[in-house]
């Protein structure tokens, strides 16, 4: 669907303007009081006086629903990730999380051996229904607290990889995560939360959505064309989405039309889109916030190589942050992270391309 | 508290168990050596005690976690042979269907969790199947087995504490068979007893005889008496022996022969023999019988575990996620 076509629709709707904390908020709240085996377990998520989390998506959820459903914990992600699986093959919905993903490192053993391999080792007979949050994305706090780790998680059969770039996509991606069963990782990017007062991020996007009263749920596996164009495909996620439309629209000024495939979650991953849209305009950039080598763009490259290279009229780029840690010092972190103004000249460069004979 | 009054049929059944666990071993030893079974095995003779006082003392609706060292906590637990000797085999028709494998056996269903073969990985697990069985209002509870050398990875700390916070039912049963492969415990623990470290979490800790059923029973029903009031985890350790190598390969080296014979000295099977017979409670008649009954199980078990048909190669590719 376009961004036009879901404005028209909306409009009829009732609904109204949500920043991604507050859809977010919302998917908890509906999905906890849809079905009482929901819980959240986290640190500083339902504390009296606290701030409902690292970035408040859980504030309040604690006074609704009490603290046998709102569990803080101690500082142990291990455990935190151990208690969540061994809940979801006991018959509970957990949702975790974890303040910063770089946390998830340390929660690795339980998410990658055991939760992602249980029903794999049982034979098929257990599953494990479980989501764990976690926020992604470089916000000037350094090497430990700005990494993007979608591609680790990716690699790890049996984990479902959620990576919304909007609220809309947000809240349904996440009640059908928490529906879902199997263990879903769910990431979410610090300069999108849009998150008012005291935690408002230092160089966030003013990022709201239209959100329907109305339930709705979005399924894991469909990416969504944002912005449709014939010159070149743009394939993102996360703040990249927001990146690759704002080149987008620089682009378009001079004549080029960018289409932008904002993937929504990498695990399933909807390749017949990417496909399709390669197919139609011959040309691929991919656009992700991670370390360039082993990022999810380089399987997305693969991939297209595979199905579609008779189509390519170009190269397949892939424009990623450089394979360093996370620098702190704005000059060079706004260097790390990839720029519109980056995606607009691979663009430019790629769109000047003629085929080749091999191609 | 009072100890619990077992009866001689209990008594028999322990016994019995205690048999089943290490006669399947043994089978399975020679099947190993003789080229049978793929993978690995890691052997648990010695400690068939601790599996079976442990699980003796449960509930049929309550869980256990276990350790890459599981087949005596399956056959305690009451696992079948039929389909531990299949998974071993590598059949369709194992507790795994196949994809687990010696160190992932286990049948929820039974009330065991697949085995997790990551030193400490079930801990967090076993706590958090305790938290499902409270929050649904079960009155079930959580056995979570562990060796020594689970005692000194993080997510031990992590789990205990969590449920000892929370006062989840489970009992975190360590079984301390003084070596983590080849490394004594001596060298890598300050402490005498890893139950003294309940003392970090403020819970009870106990360390028992782990070679003597009924002591394991009587500390088990204790503590699982604690766990299932809502009184929250202990940690209860239990002092063994494993007459086998670590694994496959080990001869055990590293263990002096005078350390192994005295161990064998208090082989829990000799002894609980020894005792059951002094009490009347068991004839030698009898066990004969149950020796007899056992290798019919077991050869039964293996000539069709033999006989299974195999997973099909492309059954790789499915039970990864459920739909």
């Amino acid at each position: 669907m376009s961004s036009q076509a879901s404005a028209v629709s909306n409009q009829e709707a009732q609904g109204r303007e949500m920043t991604m904390v507050e859809a977010l908020r919302a998917a908890l709240r509906e999905e906890m009081r849809r079905d009482d085996r929901v819980i959240l377990l986290g640190e500083d998520i339902g504390v009296e006086g606290g701030f409902g989390g690292a970035f408040t998506v859980t504030l309040g959820l604690s006074e609704e629903f009490g603290h046998h459903r709102v569990l803080d914990t101690p500082i142990s992600e291990a455990a935190i990730a151990g208690v969540a699986a061994g809940a979801a093959l006991g018959g509970l919905r957990p949702v975790a999380d974890v303040q910063y993903g770089d946390f998830l490192f340390l929660a690795m053993d339980q998410l990658a051996n055991n939760a992602a391999k249980l029903r794999y080792m049982s034979g098929g007979k257990l599953s494990v229904p479980l989501v764990f949050r976690a926020p992604v994305g470089a916000t000037t706090r350094g090497a430990q607290h700005g990494q993007s780790l979608e591609a680790f998680f990716m690699h790890v059969p049996g984990l479902k990889v959620a990576c919304p770039s909007n609220p809309y996509d947000a809240k349904g991606l996440l009640k059908t995560a928490i529906r879902d069963e199997n263990p879903v990782i769910f990431f979410e990017h610090k300069l999108l939360y849009g998150s008012k007062g005291a935690r408002k991020e230092k160089g966030g996007l003013q990022v709201t959505g239209w959100v329907p009263d109305e339930e709705y749920l979005v399924p894991l596996g469909e990416a969504k064309i944002v912005r449709p164009g014939r010159d070149i495909t743009l394939v993102a996620n996360l703040l990249m989405v927001h990146k690759s439309m704002q080149a987008a629209e620089t682009l378009a000024r001079e004549g080029i039309e960018a289409e932008v495939v904002d993937v929504r979650t990498l695990t399933p991953f909807d390749w017949e889109t990417v496909f399709q849209s390669v197919r139609k305009t011959t040309r691929l950039i991919i656009v992700e916030e991670d370390n360039l080598t082993g990022g999810w763009g380089a399987e997305v490259a693969a991939r297209v190589a595979d199905h579609c290279i008779g189509h390519l009229d170009a190269p397949v780029r892939r424009i990623a942050a450089p394979d360093t840690p996370v620098p702190f010092a704005p000059v060079m972190e706004n260097f790390y992270v990839p720029s519109a103004e980056k995606i607009v000249a691979a663009v430019k460069e790629l769109v000047g391309t003629h085929p080749q004979p091999w191609m | 508290m009072a100890e619990a009054k077992l009866t001689p049929e209990q008594k028999l059944a322990m016994y019995h168990r205690m048999l089943l666990c290490r006669m399947f071993e043994e089978r399975v030893y020679f099947l190993f050596l003789e080229g049978r079974l793929p993978g690995t095995i890691h052997q648990s003779q010695g400690q068939e005690a601790s599996a079976v006082g442990i699980c003796s003392a449960l509930d049929a609706g309550d869980m256990i976690t276990s350790t890459h060292r599981p087949h005596s906590h399956a056959i305690a637990r009451g696992v079948s042979a039929r389909s531990l000797m299949a998974e071993l085999f590598a059949k369709e028709t194992g507790c795994c269907r196949g994809k687990g494998g010696s160190m992932h056996v286990g049948d929820a269903g039974a009330g065991m969790l697949p085995a997790i073969a990551i030193v400490g990985g079930g801990l967090p697990l076993a706590a958090g199947y305790a938290l499902a069985f409270r929050y649904l209002k079960q009155p079930n509870i959580v056995a979570c087995f562990f060796g020594e050398g689970a005692a000194n990875i993080g997510v031990f700390h992590e789990a205990v504490n969590m449920a000892a916070i929370w006062n989840l039912p489970v009992v975190f049963v360590c079984e301390n068979n003084k070596y983590a492969a080849s490394t004594a415990v001596e060298k890598v623990m300050r402490v005498k007893h890893v139950s003294e470290r309940a003392a970090a979490y403020g819970i009870p800790g106990e360390t028992v005889d782990g070679n003597d059923v009924e002591v394991v029973y009587q500390a088990m029903v204790k503590a699982g008496s604690r766990a299932r009031a809502g009184d929250g985890p202990t940690l209860l350790e239990l002092e063994t022996y494993r007459f086998a190598g670590h694994s496959r390969s080990d001869p055990g080296h590293y263990r002096k022969p005078e350390e192994v014979a005295a161990w064998k000295e208090r082989d829990p099977i000799a002894r609980y023999e020894a005792r059951l017979l002094a009490e009347k409670v068991l004839e030698p008649s009898e066990m004969t019988k149950i020796r007899a009954s056992i290798e019919l199980e077991l050869e039964t078990a293996i000539a069709q575990a033999e006989q299974d048909p195999s997973p099909k190669p492309e059954d790789c590719l499915t039970d990864v996620f459920a739909s």
